[in-house]
Parts: C-alpha cells; sequence; structure tokens
C-alpha cells in the first residue's frame, strides 16, 4: 500500500465529509455538556473527543492509509499513555 | 540515487511520527496533572472553569478544525500536482493559525485585566484549588499557543517552498510532516476543549 509511487491519495470529498463529521459531533458534546448529568458528562465529552481524534489520525494524518508498521507503533504509544494515566490514578485515588 | 543521499519517504515519516508520540506523552503528561487535580479539588475546578469563556473556546475548536482540513487537502493538492492550489490551501491553514492567536490573546488579555493570571493577589488570596485551576490553564494552552506558532512558522517556510518549486508532486515528504505535526496541534485542542471549557 506504501510502496514508491503508489501513494495513497485521499479526495477532497472525503477529508469534507470528515471535517462536517468534526463539527456535528463538536455541537454534540457542546449540547451534551450543557445537561447536568453529573460525571456522566466527563465521560461522554471524553468519548466524543477521542471519535474526533480518531477521525484526525485516521483520515487527515493518513493513518488509515499507513501500513501496520505505523498502527502498532501508534498502538504502543497509546498504550504507554493508558498505563501512565491507570498507574497514576491507581495511585492516587487509593492512597 | 546517482548522487546525493537517496530519501527514504517511509522512514521520513515513521521519524515524524515518533517525535509526535513524545510531543503526546508531553501533553499527556498535562492532562494527568490536570486530571489528579479535578479529583482533588472538584468545587474549586469547577467554580474556576466557569469563569472561561465557552464562545472563545468553541470558535477556536471550529477554526483549528478547518485548519486542519485545509492542510489535509493541501497534502492531496501537491500530490496531485496543483501547485498554485497547494499555496492557496497552505495560506488558509495559516490564517485560521494566525485568528486562533488572536482570539487566545484577547482570551488571556481578559483574563489577566480581571487579575486572574499565576502569582496574582487574587489567585493567591483564592481557593488553593482555583490557582492550580489557572496554573494548568495557563500552561496547557500557553504550551499549545507556543506548537501553533511552531506549527504556522513550519508551515509558512514550506508554503515559500512550494512557491520556489522545491516541493512538488515527486518531492512532498517535507509538507506531508510539516501537515502531520498541525493536526498534532489540533488533537490536543481537541482534548483541551471539552476538559477546561465544557465539563466543568
Amino acid at each position: 500500500m506504501t510502496t514508491d509511487g503508489a501513494e495513497h491519495i485521499v479526495g477532497y470529498k472525503k477529508l469534507t465529509a470528515v471535517w462536517v463529521a468534526l463539527l456535528l459531533l463538536t455541537v454534540a458534546t457542546v449540547l451534551i455538556t450543557r445537561v447536568e448529568l453529573g460525571a456522566g458528562k466527563v465521560w461522554a465529552a471524553l468519548a466524543i473527543a477521542c471519535l474526533k481524534s480518531g477521525l484526525v489520525i485516521a483520515f487527515f494524518m493518513h493513518m488509515k492509509y499507513e501500513s501496520r508498521l505505523f498502527q502498532i507503533i501508534l498502538a504502543v504509544a497509546l498504550f504507554t499513555l493508558a498505563i501512565f494515566i491507570g498507574l497514576t490514578f491507581f495511585d492516587v485515588l487509593y492512597r | 540515487m546517482s548522487h546525493g543521499a537517496h530519501k527514504d519517504k517511509v522512514a521520513a515519516k515513521l521519524g515524524m511520527w515518533l517525535f509526535l508520540f513524545t510531543e503526546l506523552l508531553l501533553f499527556g503528561g498535562l492532562f494527568i496533572l490536570y486530571a489528579v487535580y479535578l479529583a482533588r479539588y472538584p468545587r474549586e475546578f469547577s467554580g474556576a472553569g466557569r469563569q472561561l469563556d465557552l464562545v472563545f473556546g468553541a470558535v477556536n475548536t471550529v477554526v483549528l478544525i478547518t485548519s486542519s482540513l485545509l492542510a489535509a487537502m493541501a497534502v492531496t493538492a501537491v500530490k496531485r500536482g496543483e501547485r498554485r492550489l497547494t499555496i492557496t490551501l497552505l495560506s488558509g491553514t495559516l490564517g485560521c493559525a494566525a485568528i486562533f492567536l488572536v482570539i487566545k490573546y484577547l482570551e488571556w488579555s481578559a483574563k489577566i485585566s480581571h487579575g486572574i493570571f499565576p502569582g496574582s493577589a487574587k489567585l493567591l488570596a483564592g481557593a488553593p484549588g482555583e490557582s492550580v485551576f489557572f496554573g494548568l490553564y495557563y500552561l496547557t494552552t500557553g504550551l499549545h499557543g507556543l506548537h501553533v506558532l511552531i506549527g504556522a512558522a513550519l508551515l509558512g517556510w514550506i508554503c515559500a517552498k512550494v512557491q520556489s518549486g522545491a516541493i512538488h508532486a515527486g518531492e512532498n515528504i517535507a509538507l506531508e510532516n510539516a501537515t502531520l505535526y498541525w493536526h498534532l496541534v489540533d488533537l490536543v485542542w481537541i482534548f483541551i476543549f471539552p476538559l477546561y471549557y465544557l465539563i466543568l
């Protein structure tokens, strides 16, 4: 897929569709956090932020079209960050 | 390959991604700090967070998402050999970067004129959780703003190279890597916006 000379090109139409989705998700996150959901709105806002990030990484940053190696190192980086967050809270919450 | 270095596009992009992961962990650390202090001072964070202007934050979100779209389109344009369009799209991204920074300036000056800045008499007299919130706010948005500035400078330089013909359909990895950096700036803001402006 990433052989020399045959690089993948994402069309303008697809990029624009992603942009529209990102704007709609932004509206959704503003509206959902105006409702009093307590801790629920934190999780809802974070879930939407993760979804938006996924769209940006997959299409704007071409990750969907990169080789398996790129996808694996992305997973390793995110997994490392998740360990940092998990272990920090394991310490802070049960101190 | 007859003379000079053989350029490996995949390796260049891989190097850029590795750098982006270090950036991810840098901002990740700041988000962890935020989360820990939010758990410790929920009431103070809530009171302080509501003082942030949702409109400034929301407009800047739209501005950055749009700038990212234009940057991604610029990569498509350069690969298709559309030089003029590439330059127009990159200029659009730079315009968005400028709007973002102006809004950030307005937002920060409004806060500072209300006596809210690290070490101000008002924050020192207030609850400790509040000064922690605004300390993290200035640190995180300041570091992010610095990244916007660096990203814009990088894209401006790339734009000049497209203009001169040094970057074109067959040789565009520098443009691709610069836009990857720009998208990272957008990604960080995607998390700053809900955490600081919305959930509190």
